[in-house]
Formats: C-alpha cells, sequence, structure tokens
C-alpha cells in the first residue's frame, strides 16, 4: 500500500561540508541494498532527504529486510506522498491513511504537523489543532494524548506532503565506503564475522583473507568461509576474498621452533600475509576478531606479540566483549548457525596443550631466527598461489 | 590417477541402469495409477523391476515394496512391524552395531515405552549368540540385524540367529538390514529366514532415492505413511518410477555371475589387506577371510587423525570414508569402533576403503603406494 518510504539518518547529518559525501554514499548503498529486492525503485535525495520510491510492484518485507542492511540509516518510515490541493484535499487524504493503517481505533494519537515549505495558508500548530479535530470527528474513538500517544502521525508540509506514524529502526552506523578499507583476517569462527560487520557498519568497506590447510583442514572449511563472507557482503557490500594455503608454513615452524610458541609465530606470519594483501587493495587497516584474555593468543602479551609485525593499524573491534555478547550479535546478523558447523580449522589443529600465554617478543623472535631464509621463500609461495574469490550476496533474479 | 574406494557411501550409476532412468524419464513417463496406455507403460516398468528383483532374492514379485532408499526401508520394517504387533508384546532386540536407520527408530521406541535390547558383539564384531539367547522371551516381536557391517564388513551369523529366535521366540518377525550385502553376496530371505529385508539402490549402481522392503508373503506389517493407496497401501505416493526401473536393472546386473564377481573382490580385497598391514603402524579391522564381505576393509593408522589421512589421499586422487567423523569441536565416535573395543587412540584414527565389483588392481595399488608415502610424513606432525 506504500509507494514511498522516508530513509531517516543520523551521523551524518552533522557532518558539515562533507555532508554531500556521506548521503550520495548512502543513496549508492541503497540503491545496492535494493538491487537484492524484487522490483524496481528509485533513490531520490530531496530537501535534505533521501526518499525509496517503488517504481513496481514489491514485497514489503523483502525491502525492509534490505534496507535494515544499509548502515548508515536510522529509521525507515513507510510513507504517503501527496500533492497539496486544498486543506479539505489534505483532511480526506489523511482520514484514509489512519483507517488504512489502523483498522482499531480505540487508541490515542497525536499530530505532528511540520510546514517546512512557508508559503502554506496554516503554520504547524494551526494545521495540529485542525487535523486533530477533524480526526476526532471522523472516528469518535480517538483520543487525543499529546504526551505519550500510541500514535504519532507525521505530516510534512513539503513540495509533496508526507503522511507517516511507523519507523522501523535501521542498523545505524555510517555508510559503507565513507571509511576507506580494511582487511579481515576471517577464519571460521564466530568472532571474525562480527569484527567484519562491526567495522562496516562504521562505514568502512571490507576484504578478508582466510587460512587453510589442506589436508588438515577440508573443501567444507574453506566453503563455510566463503558463506561467512557472503553472509557479511549483506552489510559490507563485495569482499575480496584471498584464500591462502598455510600448510607448509604451519609444518615447517612446527619443524623448526618450540611447540609453545607454534600459535604465536603462525599468527604473525598470518598477520604479514595479511597485511601484503592489504597494501595490495589499498586498505588502510586490519581487522582482527580478538578479544582480550579469550585464549592464549589472545592475551595483552600474546597480542602485543602479533601486533609487533605490522605497520598497518590492527583494528579489534570486539576487544572488550564477552564471548557471549559476540554471539548475540553473531546470532543477530545470521552467522551464528554457519560459524557453529563443526570444521577443523587450521590454528587449532596442532595447537599446544600448553601454549604460551605470555610471550616474550624477544624470545619469539629469537624462534623465528630458525626459520632462516625458507620462510620467506615459503610466505611467497604462499601469497602468489592465493586465490582469489569475489564474495557478494546471492541477489534475486 | 584417480581411485574411488567409497563403494559403501555410495557407487556410481550403472550405464546400463542410467540408460534406462533416462528412457522412463523421457518416454514413458506416465503416471502408474493412470488408466490410460502411458500409465500402463509405467506400471509395466515398475513390474519389470519387482521380476528382476524377485528373481534375485529367489521371492515373489508381490513381495517387494519399493521405498525412497535404505533408510526408509530400515524405518518401515522397525516401525511398521513393531505397529502390527504390539499387541503380541512389547520386547524388541537388535544389536550395537546397527546403521542409525535401524538405531535411531529404535531410540524411537523406546521413548514411546517399548523395552529395547542392543545386543554387544565380539572384538570380530559378530553378534553373540549367547545374548541373543538370554535376550530372547515371550514379549520379543521384532529381532533387526544387519548381514553385513558398514564400518568394518563382518558378516553375521543370520540363519544361526534366525534358528534360534524361531525356537525361542516363534511370534518375532525377523527384520535383515542387507544393504551392504545385497549385490555382494548372496542374498537369499528365505534360506536367512528373514521376514522382512531391507535394500538401497545406490550401493548398488542404481540412482540415489529409491530401495526396496522385501515382506514375506502374509507378514504383517503397517504402513508408515497414508495416502492413494499405491503399492497396496504399504507406502503410498506416486511410485518414482524411473529409478524403480533402474534398481531393477541395477539389481539383475550386480546379481549376475555374482560368484565369480566376489571372489575377484576377495582375491583384490585380500592383496590390499597383505600390503596395508605392512605400513608400519596400519592394522586391519573385522575377522577378513570369508567371514567379512569382500568390499570393506577398515584400516586403523596410529598416530594419524583419519580425517587428515582423508584429505591426504583426497589430495592424490583417493576417496576413502573416516572410519568415525570427528573434529576438534565435536565427537562423533563411532557405534561399531567402539563396540568391537578399538583401543580408544584408535577411534580417531580409522578410515574405510570400500571396493565395488569394477575396483581394479591398478587402483587399490595406487592408494597403497600413496598410502605408504602419506602415513610416515603426517605422522611426524601431531598435536604435542
Amino acid at each position: 500500500m506504500y509507494k514511498s518510504f522516508l530513509i531517516k539518518y543520523g551521523e551524518i547529518a552533522i557532518k558539515g561540508k562533507n555532508r554531500y559525501l556521506f548521503e550520495e554514499a548512502l543513496v549508492r548503498q541503497i540503491r545496492y541494498a535494493l538491487s537484492f529486492a524484487e522490483g524496481s525503485f528509485e533513490v531520490r535525495r530531496l530537501q535534505g532527504r533521501i526518499y525509496v520510491d517503488a517504481l513496481s510492484e514489491y514485497d514489503f518485507d523483502e525491502v525492509m529486510e534490505a534496507l535494515s542492511h544499509v548502515f548508515g540509516i536510522v529509521g525507515i518510515c513507510p510513507v504517503v506522498l501527496a500533492e497539496d490541493e486544498g486543506f479539505e484535499a489534505l483532511v480526506k487524504e489523511v482520514c484514509a491513511y489512519f483507517d488504512r493503517v489502523y483498522p482499531d481505533k480505540h487508541k490515542t494519537f497525536k499530530v505532528h504537523a511540520r510546514r517546512a515549505r512557508k508559503n502554506y495558508p496554516m503554520d504547524s500548530m494551526e494545521l495540529n489543532a485542525a487535523l486533530g479535530e477533524r480526526l476526532l470527528t471522523a472516528f469518535p474513538e480517538l483520543k487525543v494524548d499529546v504526551h505519550r500517544p500510541d500514535i504519532l502521525l507525521c505530516v510534512e508540509i513539503r513540495e509533496k506532503i508526507n503522511i507517516y506514524s511507523t519507523e522501523y529502526p535501521g542498523p545505524g552506523g555510517m555508510p559503507v565506503g565513507t571509511n576507506g578499507r580494511a582487511m579481515l583476517l576471517l577464519s571460521g569462527g564466530i568472532d571474525s564475522p562480527v569484527a567484519g560487520y562491526m567495522i562496516a557498519k562504521r562505514g568502512v568497506a571490507v576484504d578478508a583473507v582466510y587460512f587453510h590447510a589442506p589436508p588438515y583442514t577440508s573443501e567444507r572449511a574453506k566453503q563455510k568461509v566463503v558463506d561467512l563472507a557472503r553472509i557479511i557482503s549483506r552489510y559490507a557490500g563485495p569482499i575480496r576474498l584471498h584464500v591462502v594455503n598455510f600448510t607448509d608454513i604451519q609444518l615447517y615452524i612446527y619443524e623448526q621452533c618450540p611447540h609453545e610458541e607454534l600459535t604465536i609465530i603462525m599468527r604473525r606470519y598470518m598477520m604479514k600475509i595479511a597485511e601484503y594483501f592489504a597494501g595490495q587493495d589499498q586498505c588502510l587497516g586490519l581487522v582482527t576478531g580478538e578479544s582480550i584474555g579469550q585464549v592464549a593468543s589472545q592475551t595483552m602479551q600474546s597480542l602485543a606479540a602479533t601486533n609487533a609485525v605490522c605497520s598497518l593499524p590492527v583494528y579489534r573491534p570486539l576487544i572488550g566483549f564477552d564471548k557471549k555478547e559476540i554471539i548475540e550479535i553473531s546470532e543477530k546478523i545470521d552467522a551464528y548457525e554457519t560459524s557453529i558447523l563443526p570444521y577443523e580449522d587450521c590454528c587449532t589443529i596442532f595447537v599446544a596443550k600448553h601454549p604460551v600465554t605470555k610471550p616474550n617478543l624477544r624470545v619469539i623472535e629469537r624462534s623465528e631466527q630458525r626459520l632462516g631464509e625458507k620462510i620467506e621463500a615459503l610466505v611467497e609461495t604462499a601469497v602468489e598461489t592465493a586465490e582469489l574469490i569475489c564474495v557478494e550476496a546471492e541477489r534475486t533474479e | 590417477m584417480e581411485a574411488y574406494l567409497d563403494n559403501s557411501a555410495t557407487t556410481r550409476c550403472s550405464r546400463r541402469a542410467a540408460d534406462i532412468m533416462l528412457r522412463v524419464l523421457t518416454e514413458d513417463y506416465g503416471n502408474p495409477s493412470s488408466l490410460h496406455r502411458l500409465g500402463m507403460k509405467a506400471e509395466n516398468e515398475i513390474k519389470e523391476a519387482k521380476k528382476k528383483i524377485a528373481k534375485t532374492l529367489k521371492a515373489a514379485e508381490k513381495e517387494i515394496i519399493f521405498t525412497s532408499g535404505g533408510t526408509e526401508a530400515n524405518n518401515l520394517a522397525v516401525f511398521g512391524s513393531v505397529e502390527a504387533n504390539k499387541r503380541a508384546g512389547n520386547h524388541i532386540i537388535t544389536t550395537a552395531i546397527e546403521h542409525a536407520s535401524v538405531l535411531q527408530p529404535m531410540q524411537r521406541l523406546k521413548e514411546l515405552g517399548y523395552r529395547v535390547t542392543c545386543l554387544p558383539v565380539d572384538s570380530d564384531g559378530v553378534i553373540r549368540m549367547d545374548a541373543l539367547e538370554e535376550a530372547l522371551d515371550g514379549e520379543t516381536i521384532l529381532v533387526s540385524m544387519m548381514h553385513v557391517n558398514n564400518e568394518i564388513g563382518t558378516i553375521e551369523p543370520i540363519e544361526a540367529a534366525s534358528e534360534l529366535i524361531r525356537k525361542k521366540a516363534p511370534h518375532a518377525l525377523i527384520h535383515v538390514d542387507a544393504i551392504q550385502s545385497y549385490g555382494k553376496l548372496s542374498v537369499c530371505p528365505k534360506r536367512m529366514g528373514a521376514d522382512l529385508l531391507s535394500v538401497s539402490g545406490h550401493k548398488i549402481h542404481a540412482p540415489k532415492g529409491v530401495g526396496f522392503l522385501y515382506c514375506r508373503d502374509k507378514t504383517k506389517i503397517k504402513p508408515i505413511w497414508y495416502g492413494g493407496g499405491q503399492q497396496s497401501g504399504m507406502r503410498p505416493g506416486t511410485e518414482n518410477v524411473p529409478a524403480i526401473a533402474a534398481l531393477g536393472e541395477a539389481a539383475a546386473e550386480c546379481t549376475e555371475h555374482l560368484a565369480e564377481k566376489a571372489g575377484a573382490m576377495y582375491a583384490l580385497r585380500d592383496g590390499f589387506i597383505r600390503e596395508a598391514v605392512k605400513i608400519p603402524g596400519v592394522t586391519v579391522n573385522g575377522p577378513g577371510g570369508r567371514n567379512a564381505a569382500p568390499h570393506i576393509v577398515s584400516v586403523s593408522v596410529e598416530g594419524v587423525r583419519s580425517e587428515v589421512l582423508l584429505h591426504s589421499l583426497e589430495e592424490a586422487g583417493v576417496y576413502v570414508s573416516a572410519g568415525s567423523a570427528c573434529s576438534s569441536n565435536k565427537h562423533a565416535v563411532s557405534g561399531t569402533l567402539t563396540a568391537i573395543g578399538l583401543k580408544r587412540e584408535l577411534l580417531d584414527s580409522t578410515v574405510r576403503f570400500s571396493f565395488c565389483a569394477g575396483t581394479t588392481e591398478e587402483e587399490t595399488e595406487y592408494a597403497l603406494r600413496r598410502m605408504a608415502e602419506i602415513i610416515p610424513f603426517r605422522r611426524k606432525f601431531t598435536r604435542k
């Protein structure tokens, strides 16, 4: 029944002279999101507002679902746009709207009129009073409550008259593409997809790198990571996923270095490789799903030891989150069920029974010296043979 | 080179079966219940398939009920026979090494209040007859046993068990899961004393999604589905005619010259085992010899996890199954391997090779060669 949606956005409104850049990005992201819904739509900016107009039949839930993935949107209001044909016509339109949307009239309401177009003959206060009165006449069961109404009926006099009363929450954040690009270290677990979601929420586009270790990890484990990347891409847009074969590096470290240090040294090499791809994709930082103290490799000491190999900043959006909080977000973004599929990931296959929890950077670096030049060759091969998968959410035809 | 040695998981559809399937799909596509000529043609395809299958079992055509596969055949046998005979008693006997498609229905019956006895097996996986004798009583209404174990290949002494059952619990129905034996060994329900016997199509080079339950004439079972009365109401629903026709052909094909083919497979298997155990740390589970099926070899490899061995072999183009599906997140330990008392550290280090009549010595030799390389290399890298 609605032909249009009014898109409300938050933080963008305060971004000063760069505001148009953010608005353009938001329009672009909305168009992208709507390309996943059936139907054709027009997205337009008008007087500091964004409208989505449906040009064809569409599925309301599908459109809401698509828009709820666009960062930067604070609220989505299904809106009726009416021509200004005088006050009586407006009353008719408003009553018709009310009747359609609220079959049960035993409600309290308040009219919130805004006269944005100043040449309209009535001002906002007059409109509030006049429309309220006419609604009460039309539907005697209604009651006015100006403090806590059940229904807040917004009537905005603009080029066209906007009538709306419901607002669906958007995901908040900033439109993707307004804050550069970052390289996500994506495993098959619960945390890293959530980290990717969180960074994208701040307007950052995402690429990803995944380390697999055949024959220790299976094709299915890799497929799971592609599926997770696809889930993130519903929010973050298309993702370039670099799949790196890490087996030889891992086995070589296993042979040369103390076993308790294996995980830390492995992770240092993962960071180095991720940074290589970050440079290739013009990323401004690395992103991991680490949270302090969750496992041995995520103590403050371990994080410092892994961090030391990077020159790019490493963003850890989950750093202060408990597992339970991470799982909640994972469930919210529909990644959880995929994340918990039971496939071996390459970090756990050789994990020591008692890995170091307080690694000393100098000790770790000394152990790494045993790797000699051969490790460089192995890293080079891993980088050269990496597979690039361009992941995008699935589109309805 | 590639070697598909996972024929107990599924087989490649045979050319003869596929040809018939395509013809029925595109030409004789009528509904067998339709009154017109196309319907009759489809009905004849089913009759023809029944005839071919009945011949291999030395059974009557009316004793064959087509199903969607082995799982449905086992479910129909277990639930159908219990439902029809629940007034005669509430005791059911099965074994510790059955497939999930028997064990899970048993679990459900337990929840419904039935008394279920699970027979133990010896270290070769053979049902303990003393335990069977002890378990049988006047209340027993069903005994469900497999003919050949799917993980280690043990052939169960069905005939001896049936004799015992008839003596001690004459009213009990006997169900045999012959999914791994049909087409590899001679399967004759009458000789085995089976009232019900399950077979799956895709294990015998027919397509997936089809199988049958042999149900001895006058055996009382109830359907588990209800509908339009097809297959005398025992399994309603429009018959999967293309797959059924293919199943008939595959059944005929795999039982042609069965003895010679089994002999050749035994020779192939014995050669494989002889070489495999020469690799240090490699042992073979199950009784071996003629007490095991000719196509299944369960191999335990000390110090190499089954998943790692499986994926290493996969890289070399050799496809096998893990003895039990295990990963760091979830331990699903195999019931059979636990039941035969396999050492704990080998439970997660066991893979299954399974052959078919078309498996060549070249393939098994290639697999052995690659195993001999992979095992010592992978053994160097273990979780410490």
